[in-house]
């Protein structure tokens, strides 16, 4: 394994962020630092990333551990190409969001928490996103995939397959022509 | 009800006003100017005093009195601004963020000044990924025309304000879990007192608001506490941005006068649009999901008769026994497919799996009345499990630290003591009501029951 390490311009970040918080409170850079780490290395939290992420904010390893798996945001395990994590609370339900799941599960012959054995998608559920009234709907990198039906699940998968997923976890669906409705 | 006051989403409609230039051309800003140069922070505190201004979160606390408990011994103050909306059926900070984000950095300095604090922290949730760059930018653009950073407009005043993202957990928008969160910590709600006004931040006094309540201080500014007043209802003043969603024909976010009626909002074109599909409206939980369900008919009007609008005194008439909460606003609407068992499992299970574990009723509580729902919805209940449930959530609902016990155990009250009927269908008849979803069920004639 390579060593675990920011690349500098992610620890040019990593120390800004420090800078926000008052003296002697730098701990509070750690779910923001988190998440740039996740990102950073293959979108999941192991131990040896913890535990570097504490020594950089020189706190405990298991301060660090206790806040990664009480959010739910970070992977403690590893995860595929593509993490889909849709909306399973009431209100998405009332629209037809169980039936969706159902779709996508089906679709990708993975049952939610699973990862399809090409290591390309990995189905999560998870609680209400503040997208109500636009459910179905689910996230994948930093957008949502809103009004989901069968037909745009189909486009949005079969667009994922032929991407690279850090690029679409950067592209706002809205920019995608097919994906437009 | 008929004037169309817009408080919030006056210019939201205008191209480019999500960046600086036109905002400003907009009369973005106005409201520093004027606070910053021509009032001194008392005053402003007093205008929001004066219009009874309501926290936007859930709970309806006066905004102006919560700020009037800040203590001022300290120098060191916070403003921390709760843009972790997570409660279900609620999306309308993130609306304004996406859409007109200068109005909450306007709004955050504004208030800012009003407390005396010199660093303010906006705590958004995490998953909002895409709206931290759209704030981000606006916050930049603030800074680049003088309106934070150093010696604000000439005047001596520091603010420098910051945006940190939260880590996937409902329970950080209880103010005292997101001031740990914001530490750095697990989101463990504080017991209070003390209240963060007086020990909050780092120790310090901290006064948390959610994005619309600090969303309209500029317009108190602008215009005067009395002013703002003067809109929406004696009890209720002013505009509540409402999220509504479900069977609904126009889901979305909607700006209204307080006191607007109900039926209007839900059947009229210039909001919901009705039910969707043709159905007929069952029930509605008009706060987000923590609050008592309303069947329709209670939704409609009182239980004395009378028409119900949408404020914090009407929607609440009767009590839990026959009312509900004005609450987020989340408006969530259900047709007659919908399943209450169904949807009360299901929130059930979302305050199970978002209790943060430190008090027992609720850590245990939800876990169980998740089990029991699950048990009733899949033909395996008892009709004593109906009574079960009640019995869990009175000994949840005031036995916790915060909230969330309470939010958990209310819509389970409410629900059996409105639908018990479909609760014991579906222990006695589970065949007549086999659905596979939530928005499948039928309900089989009434003598079977």
């Amino acid at each position: 394994m390579s060593e675990i390490k920011f690349k500098p311009e992610t620890m040019a970040k990593v120390e800004a962020i420090i800078k926000r918080y008052p003296e002697g409170r730098h701990k509070s850079a750690l779910l923001p630092i988190l998440h740039l780490a996740q990102e950073e290395f293959d979108n999941w939290l192991s131990p040896e990333v913890m535990d570097y992420v504490a020594s950089i904010l020189t706190i405990q390893p298991i301060e660090v551990y206790e806040v990664a798996s009480f959010y739910t945001m970070y992977n403690l395990k590893p995860v595929g190409n593509y993490v889909l994590e849709f909306c399973k609370t009431g209100p998405c339900c009332l629209v037809g969001a169980e039936q969706t799941l159902e779709y996508i599960s089906k679709k990708l012959g993975i049952k939610v928490g699973e990862t399809t054995a090409d290591g390309m998608f990995t189905l999560k559920t998870v609680e209400c996103m503040a997208a109500c009234g636009y459910g179905p709907m689910m996230q994948v990198g930093d957008f949502y995939y809103e009004h989901l039906t069968e037909q745009k699940v189909d486009r949005v998968l079969e667009y994922f397959r032929n991407s690279d997923p850090q690029k679409v976890y950067k592209t706002d669906p809205l920019t995608i022509a097919d994906l437009k409705n | 009800m008929g004037s169309k006051v817009k408080v919030l989403l006056e210019h939201i409609d205008k191209p480019g006003i999500r960046g600086y230039d036109v905002y400003r051309a907009n009369g973005g800003y106005r409201a520093v100017e004027k606070a910053v140069k021509t009032m001194t922070p008392d005053e402003i505190v007093n205008e929001v005093k004066t219009s009874v201004l309501r926290g936007r979160g859930g709970a309806g606390f006066p905004t102006g009195l919560k700020w009037s408990f800040i203590d001022k011994s300290n120098p060191t103050r916070y403003l921390v601004c709760n843009a972790d909306e997570s409660e279900p059926g609620t999306f309308k900070d993130r609306y304004l963020i996406e859409n007109i984000p200068h109005l909450l950095v306007e709004g955050m300095i504004v208030s800012s000044y009003a407390l005396g604090a010199n660093t303010a922290y906006i705590y958004m949730r995490g998953e909002f990924r895409w709206l931290f760059p759209i704030l981000q930018k606006a916050i930049d653009e603030a800074y680049a025309n003088g309106f934070l950073g150093k010696n604000i407009l000439g005047k001596g005043y520091d603010l420098d304000l910051y945006i940190q993202a939260g880590g996937g957990a409902y329970i950080c928008g209880e103010e005292t879990a997101l001031l740990e969160s914001l530490e750095g910590k697990r989101g463990n709600p504080r017991i209070k007192p003390p209240f963060p006004a007086i020990k909050g931040l780092y120790g310090c006094p901290t006064v948390v608001n959610n994005v619309e309540s600090i969303a309209v201080t500029p317009w108190i500014v602008n215009n005067g506490g009395a002013e703002y007043a003067k809109l929406g209802t004696e009890k209720s003043p002013g505009t509540k941005l409402i999220s509504a969603c479900g069977n609904i024909v126009k889901p979305g976010v909607y700006e209204i006068e307080l006191g607007l009626p109900v039926e209007e909002f839900l059947y009229s074109d210039e909001y919901c649009g009705g039910i969707a599909n043709g159905k007929k409206l069952k029930a509605c939980v008009p706060g987000g999901s923590s609050v008592p369900i309303l069947p329709g008919e209670l939704l409609l009007k009182t239980a004395a008769g009378t028409a119900r609008n949408m404020s914090y005194e009407s929607l609440s008439d009767g009590g839990f026994a026959t009312g509900s909460m004005l609450g987020s606003g989340g408006f969530i609407v259900f047709d007659e497919n919908a399943c209450i068992v169904r949807n009360l499992w299901n929130f059930a299970s979302f305050y199970h799996h978002e209790s943060c574990g430190q008090c027992s009723p609720c850590r245990e509580g939800t876990g169980w009345m998740e089990k029991v729902l699950h048990r009733i919805e899949h033909g395996h209940g008892t009709l004593s499990d109906i009574d079960l449930l009640v019995d869990v959530a009175k000994k949840i609902e005031g036995n916790t630290i915060c909230p969330l016990g309470d939010a958990a155990a209310w819509p389970v009250a409410s629900a059996i003591r409105h639908f018990r009927d479909e609760f014991e269908l579906h222990v006695k008849h589970p065949e007549l009501v086999r659905h596979h979803y939530m928005n499948d069920y039928t309900t089989p004639a009434l003598q079977l029951v």
